[in-house]
């Protein structure tokens, strides 16, 4: 998947250096786009004319407005009028479900470091158990609070069986630069919805995130093909890390093998391998 | 003698509100309205929210996963979780009953009944006891004290 965008990056590098315009995110749908590029959004590239230069003035009439909304995703940022792109890879766009306009900007980008986002499913490690916290790693610049109460039917006689080392499945609910990340293991009405800890034996290994979405994915071939193989669990985190369990240590190994490695193989290769597996 | 012309910003005041009918009153925001909108002034940018979640870019599965029968609750809320995303999921079928509606009619009819067996004094049980070939009756009315007339 990298190889070929090698050669895209240079020959969109050159041309970008030589005009030095902004270009309109429309035409640069699923291409690679690098950190420093400004891209015009749909309704800009009518009033862009001959040498724009980027000034909008302030008006005071209650004019029509037709303002689409546009939601700038991971690896964009606004500038002026204008999208920044802050991270490499390519450019994405999804078109609005139910018509609340405008859609979504990303950039699908490649990292291994985990950034803590609200909202996230993460599997955390449970470092140390102060008062009425624990404080998970996630792998993040800092542990993440849990509160002993953010289980499903915990109360304060009630406590949750939890102790240091074990594996949590949780989502954040505050997670940003200024404060420090906290998580809990139930939804908003209360309920666990399959959160919580996670139980003995199997095996935590990390990944990068993008191969996280990627196995996510609804359509994605190679959890249907594990899931073929024998009977298994699996619970990706956002946070790049994997847990599996199988029947006995060697298939929970093979498992892994295959999740780990599945990233740089290409299609034949992974179909060989699962065959080669189905055989024995 | 004529009337007295208020100030606008007396009537503006809420105890002068009170009175007036819903269409006068829509008549007054509408003008406020205008007046604020007009003096406001606005940056001409699009409307740009910064996300930085990838959950609303892509659908993603949940993350919880079970195949063949290794983990049966994680199976069924596989299942649950990921219509939830489609929103697929739509209770068509009526919820069954499980006392008939029948059934609680008579049911009430005989607790009304005991409950109030449990409520009346000894006296009034009598005539409970009395009727209890099925049909319930209220005891008689409770006998109060006669002032005696002079």
């Amino acid at each position: 998947m990298l190889a070929p965008a090698m050669a895209e990056v240079v020959a969109v590098a050159a041309e970008s250096l030589a005009g030095s315009r902004a270009r309109a995110a429309r035409t640069v749908l699923n291409q690679v786009v690098l950190p420093g590029e400004e891209l015009l959004l749909p309704e800009q590239e009518d009033a862009e004319g001959p040498g724009g230069g980027g000034e909008r003035p302030l008006r005071l009439n209650a004019g029509a407005r037709s303002r689409v909304r546009v939601v700038c995703g991971p690896g964009l940022r606004r500038c002026g009028d204008r999208l920044l792109v802050t991270k490499c890879g390519r450019l994405r766009h999804k078109e609005p479900g139910s018509g609340s306009g405008g859609g979504v900007y990303w950039v699908d980008s490649q990292q291994k470091r985990y950034v803590p986002v609200k909202g996230d499913h993460v599997i955390g490690i449970v470092t140390a158990k102060s008062g009425d916290i624990f404080k998970v790693d996630v792998g993040g610049s800092e542990p993440a609070s849990l509160s002993y109460l953010a289980f499903e039917g915990a109360t304060k006689r009630n406590r949750p069986n939890v102790q240091v080392g074990d594996l949590i499945y949780g989502q954040f609910v505050v997670a940003n630069k200024d404060m420090e990340p906290e998580m809990v293991c139930i939804d908003s009405c209360g309920r666990a919805n399959g959160m919580g800890v996670i139980g003995h034996d199997g095996l935590l290994f990390k990944v990068t995130l993008g191969l996280i979405r990627k196995l996510l994915a609804p359509d994605c071939e190679i959890i249907q093909e594990v899931g073929k193989l024998y009977p298994l669990e699996i619970v990706f985190g956002m946070n790049g890390r994997i847990w599996v369990k199988a029947k006995t240590i060697q298939q929970t190994l093979i498992l892994a093998n295959i999740l780990e490695a599945c990233e740089h193989m290409t299609t034949d290769q992974r179909k060989q391998i699962f065959s080669r597996l189905a055989e024995s | 003698m004529g009337k007295t012309k208020l100030s606008k910003n007396l009537m503006r005041m809420k105890f002068m509100q009170r009175g007036l009918d819903s269409e006068t009153k829509k008549q007054l925001e509408g003008e406020e309205k205008k007046i604020i909108g007009e003096e406001h002034w606005y940056l001409d940018l699009p409307a740009l929210t910064k996300r930085q979640s990838f959950l609303l870019c892509e659908d993603l599965l949940y993350g919880r996963m079970s195949f063949r029968g290794f983990n049966p609750e994680v199976e069924k809320l596989m299942l649950q979780m990921n219509a939830k995303n489609k929103a697929e999921v739509f209770e068509d079928k009526t919820e069954e009953v499980d006392v008939s509606d029948e059934e609680m009619a008579r049911r009430y009819e005989t607790l009304v009944g005991t409950i109030g067996k449990k409520f009346a004094k000894k006296r009034d049980r009598v005539s409970y006891e009395e009727h209890e070939n099925g049909d319930v009756k209220l005891p008689k009315e409770k006998e109060m004290f006669l002032k005696p007339r002079d």
